[in-house]
C-alpha cells in the first residue's frame, strides 16, 4: 500500500527526483483522495491540515463575495499541487476549493508532513526548495493577472 | 518591375503606396464586447491577397488612417479585418455598416514563418485580440495540415465574454488535429475551464523544443513573457516569433514613425524572431 503510494508520488512532478528513504517518509503521510465534480474539497476559514498533489482532473480556487457569486481565480489540474497552506502558521485555508471535473489526488496529512519536516530538516529544505518555486510563479502570475493586460485602454 | 504577373491590386500599391484603394462592407460582426470584424469587397472585385499575418492601413474616410492586421482566411472568402475601437480612427471603422466605403492601403509587411513551419510542431500563443492577426496563420496551418506536425493553440482571454471567435474556437477545440487550451485572467462559477494566464498553459505543454516554431501575439507584457516561458521549456530564441504593435504612419519605411533603431516596425516586420526583438521590447516607448 505504502510501496504504492511511493510510486504515485515520484511519477507526481512535485516530488519528481525525491530521495529514496524522503519519499518513504512522505508516503507515511499520504493517502489517495476522489472527488466528485461539484463537490467542494475544502472552505475559506477551515484548518489546512491537508496538502494536495493533482493527479487528473481540474480544481478550482474560489473567493466569494456577497452578491457577486464565485470568482474562480486560478485553476489547478494534473500534475499540479494547492493547499500550501499547510505549510506555515495561522494553516488556515484563505480561498475556497471546488473539483470543477471528477478529480483524483494525492492529499498529504499536514501535520505529518509537518512533524517529518520538522524532525530531518534536510527532508523539510527539499520540500521547501519544490515549493517556493511555485510560490514565486503564482506571485508572478498574480501580478499580471491583476494588471489586466487584454483589458481595452480606451 | 518585378518580374511576376501581379494582380491590379498589387500593381496599384507598388505604383502608388500612399494611396487607398476603395472597399465596401459586405458584413459586420460583434466578436467580442468591444471588437468587430468587417468583411470587405474590393470595389475592383479583385480578390484581396496576402500573407497570414500582414496588415492594412484602413481608412475610415474622414476620421484618418490605423494600421490593422488582416484577421481572415488567406485562401478564400473575402478580406476580414478585426477591430477594437480604442480610439478615434479604430472607433469610426468598428461604427461601419453595410454597403459604406473604407479605404485599403497594403497589404504590408513580413508575416507568420509559415514555410519555416513546415514539417515542425507549431505551437501559437494568443493573448485578448492578438488572436485575430493569427487567425490566417491558424486557416493555413489547418488548411495544409499534413505540412506540419503536431498543431497548439494557447488562447489567453480576459473573461469568457471576451473570448474572440468564441464559435470557431470552440469548433477547433472538437477537432482532432489542433490540440486548443483556453485560459481566462477572471472568471465566475459558470466557467468550467482553465483560469489563470497563459503563461500557465506554456509550463504544462508537452512539446519537443528541438522542432517546435512559435507564434505569439498579444500585448507587449504578456508577449514579453510568453517568451521567456518559452524560452524556459527549451525553444530557441530564433523559433518564437513575435507581432509588434507600434504606430504608424506610411507603412512602407518612409517616415521613422515605427522605427526602433534600424529597425523599421512596418516594412521589417511586424513579426519578428524573440533573437531580433529582445533588445527593441526593453524600449519602453516609440
Ligand atoms: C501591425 C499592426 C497591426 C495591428 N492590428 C490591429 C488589429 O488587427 N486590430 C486592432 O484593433 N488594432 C490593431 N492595431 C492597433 C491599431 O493600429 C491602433 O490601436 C491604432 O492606434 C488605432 O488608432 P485610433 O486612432 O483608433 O486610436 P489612437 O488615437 O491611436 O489611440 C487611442 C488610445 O488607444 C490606445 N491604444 C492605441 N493602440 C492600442 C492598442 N493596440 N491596444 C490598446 N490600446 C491602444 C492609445 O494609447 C490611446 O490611449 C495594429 C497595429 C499595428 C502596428
Ligand atoms: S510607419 Fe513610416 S516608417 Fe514605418
Amino acid at each position: 500500500m505504502t510501496e504504492n503510494l511511493e510510486r504515485i508520488l515520484s511519477e507526481h512532478r512535485f516530488f519528481h527526483g525525491l530521495d529514496k528513504a524522503f519519499l518513504e517518509l512522505a508516503a507515511g503521510c499520504a493517502k489517495n483522495v476522489r472527488f466528485e465534480a461539484g463537490q467542494f474539497i475544502f472552505h475559506e476559514g477551515e484548518a489546512a491540515d491537508q496538502f494536495y498533489l493533482v493527479r487528473e482532473g481540474r480544481v478550482a480556487l474560489q473567493v466569494s463575495a456577497p452578491g457577486r457569486g464565485a470568482a474562480t481565480f486560478l485553476t489547478i489540474g494534473p500534475g499540479e499541487v494547492f493547499g500550501v497552506n499547510w505549510l506555515l502558521p495561522p494553516f488556515r485555508w484563505v480561498y475556497d476549493a471546488k473539483a470543477l471535473e471528477p478529480t483524483r489526488a494525492i492529499s498529504m496529512d499536514a501535520r505529518c508532513l509537518r512533524g517529518k519536516c520538522e524532525s530531518d530538516h534536510n527532508l523539510g529544505y527539499d520540500i521547501m526548495m519544490r515549493l517556493m518555486p511555485i510560490l514565486i510563479e503564482r506571485l508572478h502570475e498574480t501580478r499580471l493577472q491583476f494588471l489586466d493586460l487584454y483589458k481595452s485602454h480606451a | 518591375m518585378p518580374d511576376v504577373p501581379m494582380s491590379e491590386t498589387a500593381a496599384l500599391l507598388h505604383a502608388r503606396p500612399m494611396v487607398p484603394q476603395i472597399a465596401h462592407v459586405r458584413r459586420r460582426r460583434h466578436d467580442a464586447p468591444d471588437a468587430w470584424t468587417l468583411e470587405l469587397d474590393m470595389a475592383n472585385g479583385e480578390r484581396f491577397l496576402y500573407a497570414p499575418g500582414q496588415f492594412n492601413m484602413l481608412t475610415a474616410f474622414g476620421v484618418g488612417e490605423a494600421a490593422i492586421s488582416v484577421s481572415g482566411d488567406p485562401a478564400e472568402g473575402p478580406l476580414i479585418h478585426t477591430i477594437r475601437a480604442v480610439g478615434p480612427v479604430s472607433k469610426a471603422l468598428s461604427q461601419l455598416g453595410v454597403g459604406d466605403p473604407i479605404g485599403v492601403r497594403g497589404p504590408f509587411g513580413v508575416g507568420w514563418p509559415m514555410a519555416q513551419a513546415e514539417g515542425k510542431d507549431v505551437v501559437v500563443v494568443a493573448g485578448g485580440l492578438g488572436l485575430a492577426p493569427l487567425r490566417p496563420a491558424l486557416y493555413r496551418l489547418l488548411r495544409e495540415r499534413a505540412r506540419y506536425g503536431r498543431v497548439t493553440l494557447l488562447f489567453g482571454a480576459r473573461r469568457p465574454e471576451d473570448i474572440l471567435f468564441r464559435q470557431e474556437v470552440e469548433r477547433w477545440r472538437g477537432r482532432l488535429d489542433i490540440d486548443v487550451e483556453v485560459t481566462v485572467d477572471h472568471a465566475t462559477d459558470e466557467w468550467r475551464g482553465h483560469v489563470g494566464v497563459v503563461t500557465n498553459l506554456i509550463s504544462r505543454l508537452d512539446t519537443d523544443p528541438s522542432k517546435t516554431v512559435a507564434m505569439v501575439c498579444g500585448p507587449e507584457v504578456m508577449m514579453r513573457f510568453v517568451a521567456m516561458a518559452l524560452i524556459d521549456k527549451g525553444l530557441g530564441e530564433e523559433t518564437i516569433h513575435l507581432s509588434m504593435e507600434r504606430n504608424m504612419k506610411c507603412a512602407i519605411g518612409h517616415c521613422g514613425h515605427c522605427q526602433l533603431g534600424a529597425t523599421f516596425i512596418c516594412r521589417d516586420g511586424p513579426v519578428f524572431t524573440y533573437a531580433r526583438l529582445k533588445p527593441l521590447l526593453a524600449v519602453k516607448e516609440l
